[in-house]
């Protein structure tokens, strides 16, 4: 798996500090876009595998990180870098879209 | 690039019809949005038949897998504009144009948005089409269904346990199942705001009001505070884009002849967004399929060919 399973306790350390940009999708257990969204993630995690993190935050299990970031329709796509968010998205968002968001942070 | 058939929609009438082309060997190319439409936001479905329960995200999955594997290409865009160049069609998106002998509109039906100021900015940011999607992020908030019709209702009782406060704004009184309306008024924490209508959602970063003024009395409003909106007062085909191409009735609905054809021939149209009765998982995949056959018929004929077409044939039982 490419992708980073991110809580609220390792959100700092993950997201925050990353050197690279990181792409987070907040998903939930109940949310039935979210079921769609999670498979494409992972494709996305796996092009960028040394240009970009990818990440998951379960809102359910660590409202804390979705709270601070005003989620509140899932899935959100936000990609952070930097330590700050640069590009949002609600909904469930497709493979290329999200590789054109981070080419455009990586470029 | 030219294709036999564009199909714009990726719900079960669009993946369905894509599915029967590409067995049919017709280049076929899918535009949509998203995948699986309004049956991908559904959690249970219980009326598919073949499946006894199976969600709508993985049922959605599968009709995708299905047409991807016949060989249906997809391209996740919005349609801006259909027009018909010559003898073939252009589809024109944001960035991009193709070009169809044939095209399928198979896009349903969309949410029917309040029209009304801070909504599309606070989309996402507490303003809300699906109680059942979103509705666990606002526990223990305060929050505003509007619509009072079943699905207003239902949202509002479902929200009622997730939520410390729900108002229910709506515009004639609660229009729904009597048993529901009995549910919500038993409920301690549902407070039905009736004969109201909807002015602004306020808020900056997020949704902080909403402020609805009386119907029978203008002047008189109301301002609640709360964190979030649900919009639940229906469906509405969303037909900007095909407005004096085809014939609609008067709902923009795209009327179609028994087989699937609109009033402009090489134009199919399946599922929600025709003016087929029922809305319904199983009828859109059906109408899909009967669309794509119908468009393979038409491509065959405008080549000179004969459709073969291995089905029922009236007259011939040997």
């Amino acid at each position: 798996m490419s992708e980073v399973i991110l809580t609220d306790q390792s959100f700092e350390n993950e997201v925050i500090k990353s050197s690279m940009p990181v792409l987070v999708d907040f998903w939930a257990e109940w949310c039935g876009p979210c079921k769609m969204q999670g498979p494409i993630v992972e494709e996305v995690a796996k092009e960028f595998v040394g240009k970009a993190k990818v990440g998951k935050l379960e809102v359910d299990q660590n409202p804390g990180m979705a709270q601070k970031y005003g989620v509140m329709s899932i899935p959100t796509l936000a990609i952070f870098k930097d330590g700050k968010i640069i590009w949002q998205g609600v909904g469930l968002h497709q493979k290329v879209l999200l590789s054109d968001q981070l080419n455009k942070v990586i470029s | 690039m030219e294709y036999d058939l564009i199909i714009v929609g990726g719900g079960s009438a669009g993946l369905t019809a894509a599915i029967y082309a590409s067995r049919r060997a017709l280049k076929t190319l899918v535009i949509s949005q998203d995948i699986g439409g309004q049956a991908a936001i559904t959690d249970v479905i219980e009326n598919y038949p073949g499946y006894d329960s199976i969600t709508g995200p993985e049922l959605m999955s599968k009709f995708h897998h299905q047409a991807e594997a016949h060989g249906a290409e997809f391209v996740f865009e919005e349609v801006k504009k259909v027009e018909k160049k010559g003898n073939i069609f252009g589809i024109r998106t944001a960035n991009k144009s193709y070009d169809a002998k044939a095209v399928i509109l198979a896009f349903g039906l969309s949410h029917r948005h309040l029209d009304v100021p801070g909504e599309e900015r606070l989309i996402g940011k507490g303003v809300t089409y699906c109680a059942t999607c979103d509705g666990p992020l606002f526990r223990g908030k305060r929050v505003a269904v509007v619509g009072g019709g079943n699905s207003g209702i239902s949202a509002a009782l479902y929200l009622s346990e997730i939520a410390s406060q729900v108002y229910l704004l709506n515009r004639a009184g609660l229009k729904g199942e009597e048993v529901l309306i009995e549910q919500v008024n038993k409920k301690k924490n549902i407070e039905v705001v009736s004969n109201v209508v909807t002015k602004e959602i306020i808020g900056q970063e997020r949704v902080e009001a909403i402020v609805a003024s009386s119907l029978d009395n203008p002047s008189e409003i109301r301002t609640i505070k709360l964190e979030g909106v649900f919009v639940e007062i229906g469906y509405i085909v969303k037909a900007d884009f095909i407005k004096g191409l085809v014939d609609v009735d008067k709902l923009n609905q795209i009327m179609i002849s028994p087989t699937n054809e609109t009033s402009v021939p090489g134009i199919f149209a399946a599922g929600d967004v025709t003016t087929v009765t029922y809305k319904q998982i199983v009828i859109s995949a059906g109408e899909g399929s009967k669309a794509a056959l119908q468009a393979y018929k038409y491509l065959q004929q405008k080549s000179g060919k004969t459709a073969v077409m291995i089905d029922w044939k009236s007259g011939n039982r040997k």
